[in-house]
């Protein structure tokens, strides 16, 4: 009996030696490959670099930083009304989401709160900017899948979101709307009747999309079952938002805590998924959608009246203190922890962006994938890069 | 092309030349920050539509293109990547700057990570201001691009005078040619 595993012991090694032997001489000990800077399917500037044994992938590092633009010491130097210009441009497809958590940070430490009629627009304008941010998603994820025709549906699509927020804001891209205590502006007139409309064109494109997408037997082969992350990995890696619903996670910020926006207000279904694959996760990110249009059609039949600015000083001083607020956002949870030694400006600000955990899963969920799937669970995972380097 | 190069083209196979150029322009896109998004809507969107001014968005690499368009921030870890895709393009290259970033720096003028200013690395042809500029304006850009070209001396930017040498001052969109 010993002899027999011994000679299998003997045999099994015989046999990788034989086989390190053939991979010496046939030299296939693994390639390098460099995926980005610049390349379509990296949503910007990510730099990916993957460690292949054939075509499967063994070890994965994301390279981040090609567009670090030191926002934390920017908002050293700015004045509070002066930081949400900036942090606009953090997630740049969901502009308006990025405001929201600053100014309720800075609210929380003046102790003002904005009046009902504000929190409610904030509100729509968030959940618009949410649309704005994942239609594009749906439609990009059809081009790093090899189907061209979603795109052009995304952006015909998202142009009448865009021209709600720009036809409320000014802004087409990056609105700067909302002030400390309130908004800028109240919404025109007609932009209520108008938002209806482009709602049930969402809807219509909701569905297409999943007609047209997910729906497909290639698509669904390529995603099912591809990039798993179990429920207890996704908590370790701090992941939030669709990422983490797919995995089964029930936690949803919008509605798990009080805050002062609008949301405990309206009643919206948090989807989950239990997979945690890539389908998933996208399959998440268009129910979301679609949840959002039914939370702006609701918020838009209650909307109350008022003034949209609370009374604030003219020139203003944030007390001292320190605060942290966190949103749902488009990507996931967004948070800044501001402090302020009452200046003009914050001393410091600290900014959770969802999307920099949400990579950070990347080496653990690319090890063992093959190069193709590589794209697609860099696709599903949805990530901004401007939201992880900031 | 030894006509070209000795610069003794005559007028008419010039026009010509020009015309064909200035419709089929090759735009390699790098897209890298806000400025990309409105720069896929310009390109890919049915709204805006660039292939309709002969424009082909889709070269393979840098070195089948003729334009490249710089829209977004260029941080000075990107700075030597687009100076290399850039010397890879073919003469004769043209060059779009999209969006305040890559302009002069934008809403990071102060900023210890960003390049201000994309022309501090390879030369602009124009320069599209805003942030992000809308789409209609990038189109603006292009046009103003392929009249540029129509009136170039082919002889001069193929003996790279047109580069180095610049005989023309980069235009900004909405505004005059700029010191």
């Amino acid at each position: 009996m010993t002899d027999l595993v011994d000679r299998q012991k003997l045999s099994y090694i015989a046999a990788q030696a034989a086989d390190a032997r053939l991979n010496v001489e046939l030299e296939t000990e693994g390639m390098t490959l460099n995926i980005g800077p610049q390349h379509p399917a990296t949503h910007g500037t990510l730099r990916i670099i993957v460690r292949l044994d054939g075509e499967q992938v063994i070890w994965a590092e994301p390279g981040a930083g090609y567009m670090h633009r030191g926002y934390e010491k920017l908002t050293e130097v700015r004045t509070f009304p002066q930081v949400t210009a900036l942090v606009n441009r953090i997630d740049w497809l969901g502009s308006f989401a990025n405001e929201v958590p600053f100014i309720l940070a800075a609210e929380k430490l003046m102790e003002v709160e904005a009046p009902p009629r504000a929190q409610w627009i904030r509100t729509i304008l968030f959940e618009l900017s949410r649309i704005a941010n994942v239609s594009l998603f749906l439609g990009d994820l059809g081009v790093q899948l090899g189907a061209i025709t979603p795109v052009f549906m995304a952006f015909r699509d998202r142009e009448y979101v865009l021209n709600l927020i720009e036809s409320a804001t000014g802004g087409r891209f990056h609105p700067n709307f909302d002030r400390i205590g309130g908004l800028k502006e109240d919404l025109p007139a007609g932009w209520i009747t108008e938002t209806k409309q482009v709602m049930k064109k969402l809807r219509n494109f909701c569905d297409e999309i999943e007609n047209l997408l997910f729906g497909n037997e290639i698509f669904q082969s390529r995603l099912r079952g591809i990039g798993v992350i179990p429920a207890e990995v996704a908590k370790q890696y701090g992941l939030s938002g669709a990422n983490l619903r797919a995995s089964g996670v029930d936690w949803d910020l919008r509605r798990d805590q009080k805050i002062a926006l609008a949301y405990d207000k309206v009643d919206f279904k948090v989807w989950t998924h239990p997979d945690g694959d890539s389908f998933a996760r996208c399959w998440i990110r268009l129910q979301e959608t679609r949840e959002a249009t039914k939370i702006v059609d609701q918020l838009l039949d209650g909307i109350p009246s008022g003034s949209v600015m609370a009374k604030v000083p003219r020139i203003i001083k944030v007390p001292e203190g320190e605060a942290w607020v966190s949103t749902e956002n488009p990507l996931g949870e967004m948070g800044y922890y501001v402090v302020s030694k009452g200046d003009l400006g914050p001393f410091r600000v600290k900014i959770r962006s969802a999307s920099f955990n949400n990579i950070s899963i990347v080496p653990w969920v690319l090890r063992g994938v093959y190069v193709p799937d590589v794209i697609s669970i860099l696709a599903s995972l949805y990530f901004i890069l401007g939201d992880i380097d900031r | 092309m030894g006509l070209v190069d000795r610069g003794r083209l005559p007028t008419p196979l010039t026009t010509l030349f020009n015309l064909g150029r200035s419709y089929s322009l090759w735009v390699y896109q790098w897209g890298l920050a806000c400025c990309a998004i409105e720069m896929g809507a310009a390109f890919g969107s049915p709204r805006y539509d660039v292939m309709r001014l002969g424009v082909i968005p889709l070269p393979a690499s840098p070195r089948q293109a003729d334009l490249v368009v710089i829209s977004g921030t260029v941080t000075d870890k990107m700075a030597p990547s687009i100076k290399r895709l850039y010397e890879q393009m073919p003469e004769p290259k043209y060059v779009i700057s999209m969006g305040s970033c890559a302009n002069c720096g934008g809403p990071y003028w102060d900023s210890y990570s960003v390049t201000k200013g994309v022309d501090q690395i390879i030369p602009v042809d124009i320069y599209v201001p805003g942030c992000p500029p809308r789409p209609e304006a990038l189109l603006e850009g292009v046009v103003l691009l392929q009249q540029r070209i129509k009136n170039e001396d082919m002889g001069a930017r193929w003996r790279g005078e047109g580069t180095h040498n610049r005989a023309t001052q980069p235009i900004v969109v909405g505004g005059g040619p700029i010191e």
